[in-house]
């Protein structure tokens, strides 16, 4: 592997663990939260599952260049994360909370699937482990949009409100990082473009058929993974508390 | 000086390590062990992660460890290995109905799964047989496990996702 491939790919890992990671965060605020007991647990299975996806593709990128996922996880700042910016909004309501989470395991599913097939066998391999446990995500999700979205007038507009907040931000998904490209041409990580037209086709015939409708103006699409909300900043800062505090957490 | 056990004796004494969450069963049966070399007086166990978020895996890599340290090996090596990913194949039959008269469904054999559909499972209830069953919650108390219901004998089960 040369340089800029190498490059390349600890970027792309980078960013694959921190969606992971935010993401999982987001979500485990909810423990002890839930609207009802069996939820609260279902999402706490799912957080506790997408920090295990972050572990693995930290891992790899460990194999890459050394670096130490705890470190990665706890002790770099906000302007250096790569998350996308839809995973770091506020937890909002459970309707916001679900379909974020749908949203994401549909894109998630779809880029694992094809991942599987990359020439880069650690990253295959991974991809392969996950993609076996995204698939109960994603019933759970698709499952819940249904619920509220022909449930009572109350969770349907809470769930059309949850989707006009966050259609522009879930195109980010798509927006290739800078220098992704050659990891496409080696046939290392799937090229999002084809994987928009699967997930769109798949996310908007789920969401119609829910009665929910996709607003007219997508809203804002953030491009750049360099770039956060204002919410990041205060996440890390709950996240990375103890682990700043004391990086060996020993003392109770 | 006694020789130092050879493999069989080291798969012998992981048999005897039990998973950390299921107790009735061991963590040779459930299929996380895939191979033991012994290199001069080293011991190398490699093993596979059942659910990569699974918080039972250090309690199970420790586990590993202790059992062939107790064999009188100095050095002790787990190494994991993700491919091919585990699946609830790797459960040994005998494993499996173990599991079902501890009161969790097993799970059943994989088979292709369509990405995007929702897949409904035949479970047989563990208590009474029946199969007129429903999923109650996806998740349950474990990663590696959903919540049912049997509508026979009305009774809530747990059963071994299908992975």
């Amino acid at each position: 592997m040369n340089e800029q491939v190498k490059q390349a790919l600890i970027a792309k890992l980078t960013a694959l663990a921190d969606d992971e990671l935010i993401l999982a965060h987001r979500d485990s605020e909810w423990v002890g939260h839930g609207p009802i007991l069996e939820e609260d647990i279902a999402l706490a299975n799912i957080a506790q599952d997408e920090l295990g996806h972050a572990t693995l593709w930290y891992g790899l990128r460990s194999t890459l260049d050394g670096s130490d996922p705890d470190r990665l996880a706890f002790l770099r700042d906000a302007a250096e994360f790569h998350n996308c910016e839809l995973v770091e909004l506020p937890k909002g309501d459970w309707a916001f909370t679900l379909l974020r989470q749908y949203l994401f395991d549909a894109y998630e599913a779809l880029w694992l699937s094809a991942a599987k097939d990359s020439t880069y066998k650690p990253l295959a391999e991974v991809a392969a482990k996950i993609l076996r446990e995204e698939r109960f995500h994603l019933q759970h999700t698709q499952a819940w949009v249904e619920r509220l979205g022909l449930g009572t007038e109350e969770s349907n507009r809470r769930m059309q409100a949850a989707l006009d907040a966050q259609w522009g931000y879930a195109q980010q998904l798509f927006v290739p990082l800078e220098g992704e490209g050659v990891l496409v041409a080696e046939g290392i990580v799937p090229d999002l473009g084809g994987l928009k037209q699967t997930w769109l086709l798949h996310t908007t015939q789920h969401l119609q058929n829910s009665g929910l409708k996709l607003p007219l103006q997508p809203g804002y699409q953030p491009t750049s993974r360099q770039m956060h909300t204002e919410h990041l900043w205060s996440l890390l800062a709950e996240m990375q508390s103890t682990a700043r505090w004391d990086a060996e957490a020993k003392v109770w | 000086m006694t020789p130092l056990p050879n493999a069989e004796q080291i798969w012998q004494a992981l048999a005897q390590v039990p998973d950390p969450e299921i107790p009735v069963i061991n963590v040779v049966e459930m299929g996380i062990v895939r191979d033991v070399q012994v290199e001069g007086g080293k011991a190398v166990v490699t093993m596979t992660p059942t659910f990569s978020g699974c918080p039972a895996l250090y309690v199970i890599r420790e586990g590993l460890e202790q059992a062939v340290r107790g064999l009188g090996f100095a050095e002790v090596e787990v190494r994991t290995v993700l491919f091919p990913p585990w699946s609830t194949d790797c459960i040994t039959p005998e494993a499996k109905a173990k599991l079902e008269r501890y009161g969790i469904a097993p799970p059943r054999p994989t088979s292709e799964f369509g990405l995007i559909e929702l897949e409904l499972e035949l479970v047989r209830c563990p208590r009474c047989g029946s199969l007129d069953t429903a999923v109650k919650n996806t998740f349950g108390p474990t990663l590696c496990k959903s919540i049912y219901v049997c509508n026979v004998c009305r009774e809530p089960f747990e059963s071994f996702k299908t992975l």
